[in-house]
């Protein structure tokens, strides 16, 4: 057997969490990055600065706020543990929250270029032939903002897959619910296991390569409407 | 164009610093001696004046690892003894291994008064996690693994672990509440930060092997001779009080 077993467990695990942060940042990136496409609000600026924020910061600063926040001592624990559901660290859904919070700008940014390359033009159009906004968002603004959306999951999956630093420190190194493939990495090097780090970073290195291929290949046919 | 020329200037200013210093050593330290090991370093500091020294602390699996992979710590404070011991072997040393502290475990809570607590307190459901060092790499970790077996704790209780990268990481999943238990390095839980609250129950020795800690001037070291007086330092009379104050137990000294 080419992997172990609790390496493809690690596997299946980074999997369903980049799948679910994929999944939630779809529906919660989406009004953000067409609110931040549209708006001309002084907001547009402190809410644009936001979202990029995890781009810049440290996973560590990152991981310690959040460590703080969600522990039975800060307010996101506290709001939890009121909710039954109990403090987040140590959780898969820790995980979740944290990824969300360190991908967003990820499905934000590539979404809210797209919204913007469409224009007010198609949105006028649609609005002339009696389309309401929502209406117009679904059939105008959607298509033509798919390759938006491509990219942007596409790259909030990745980066979710890559994530190292957040989920070290708020993970607990949890088998099958927080130890996630870049961390069982991290854990065989440590552990002096080459022969498995070897394997299972060989099989990250071909995975990235494969997404990142298949976007860069990837080009939308330009549409003549 | 003179933007261009201002930064190449800027860069080239930064490079020169980094190859700056040289008589500079580093020191890489298992995690449980970070209180013992930086008072040691001010007293050393103090007597012997000008000496510049860093301190990295971290778990001494990774040390040990980075060591063979050439890094630039002159002297390696191993938690476990046979760390330096590997490396000696394969001729990375350039002193021979001395052990210089056995270490001791504990259960350490922030929020529980653990000096009532004993191992077989840990079933208890009040408690929902418990942190310990990553037994795969982390010399405490794996004393903790060792102790629990020993009182056929270790099965039961495997739903509520949650691993640390070092034993310091370990110790910060208690101080922020997240977990209730941990155990750590008696040398971690004596410090006035940690001993605030909850204290301490000592894990009896005989559950587990003993945590000799043993330290060595590695190749890189042996031309400075600042390794050399920071290692004899270590066997100076103010530093094994320090080290006796943070619960070290000493080569040569009986329990």
């Amino acid at each position: 057997m080419l992997l172990s077993a609790s390496d493809l467990q690690a596997i299946w695990l980074t999997i369903r969490l980049a799948s679910v942060v994929t999944m939630i940042l779809l529906l919660v990136g989406t009004p953000v990055a067409w609110w931040l496409a549209r708006t001309c609000s002084w907001a547009k600026g402190p809410l644009g600065a936001m979202v990029a924020l995890p781009l810049v910061l440290p996973p560590s600063v990152l991981g310690f706020y959040l460590l703080l926040a969600m522990g039975p001592n800060g307010p996101l624990g506290w709001l939890t543990t009121r909710l039954g559901v109990g403090p987040l660290p140590f959780t898969f859904w820790g995980l979740v929250l944290a990824s969300v919070f360190y991908s967003l700008p990820f499905m934000v940014q590539p979404l809210q270029n797209s919204f913007e390359a469409i224009g007010e033009r198609p949105l006028q159009v649609a609005a002339t032939l009696g389309a309401s906004p929502l209406n117009a968002f679904f059939t105008v603004a959607l298509p033509l903002a798919k390759p938006g959306f491509l990219t942007a999951s596409i790259m909030t999956f990745a980066h979710t897959v890559g994530e190292f630093g957040v989920v070290l420190m708020i993970g607990g190194n949890i088998p099958g619910v927080t130890r996630v493939a870049s961390v069982q990495i991290y854990d065989h090097v440590e552990a002096l296991e080459y022969g498995q780090a070897h394997r299972l970073a060989a099989v990250m290195l071909i995975f990235s390569f494969l997404v990142l291929l298949g976007m860069y290949a990837w080009k939308p046919r330009p549409q003549k409407g | 164009m003179k933007l261009f020329k201002t930064l190449l200037v800027v860069s080239l200013l930064l490079l020169s610093t980094v190859v700056a210093h040289a008589e500079k050593i580093t020191v890489a330290a298992a995690a449980d001696l970070k209180f013992a090991m930086d008072e040691i370093v001010t007293g050393f500091k103090k007597s012997h004046t000008g000496a510049e020294l860093d301190v990295i602390y971290g778990s001494s699996g990774k040390f040990h690892t980075q060591i063979q992979q050439g890094a630039p710590y002159d002297l390696f404070f191993s938690a476990d003894i046979n760390y330096p011991r590997e490396l000696a072997k394969k001729g990375m040393a350039a002193s021979e291994v001395k052990p210089y502290a056995v270490g001791r475990v504990v259960l350490w809570s922030n929020s529980m008064d653990a000096t009532k607590m004993t191992l077989a307190s840990l079933t208890d459901p009040k408690i929902a996690r418990i942190a310990i060092a990553n037994p795969k790499h982390a010399p405490y970790g794996k004393r903790a693994e060792e102790a629990l077996k020993a009182s056929g704790l270790w099965d039961k209780l495997q739903p509520k672990f949650v691993f640390g990268e070092n034993i310091a990481h370990t110790a910060q999943f208690v101080q922020t509440g997240n977990a209730q238990v941990g155990i750590i390095a008696l040398s971690l839980a004596v410090n006035p930060e940690l001993a605030k609250k909850g204290g301490y129950y000592l894990i009896p020795d005989k559950l587990h092997n003993p945590l000799e800690q043993g330290y060595i001037i590695t190749k890189q070291g042996a031309a400075k001779p600042l390794a050399k007086q920071f290692a004899d330092y270590m066997g100076s009379k103010p530093s094994r009080s320090i080290m006796t104050k943070y619960g070290f137990v000493l080569p040569g000294e009986v329990k």
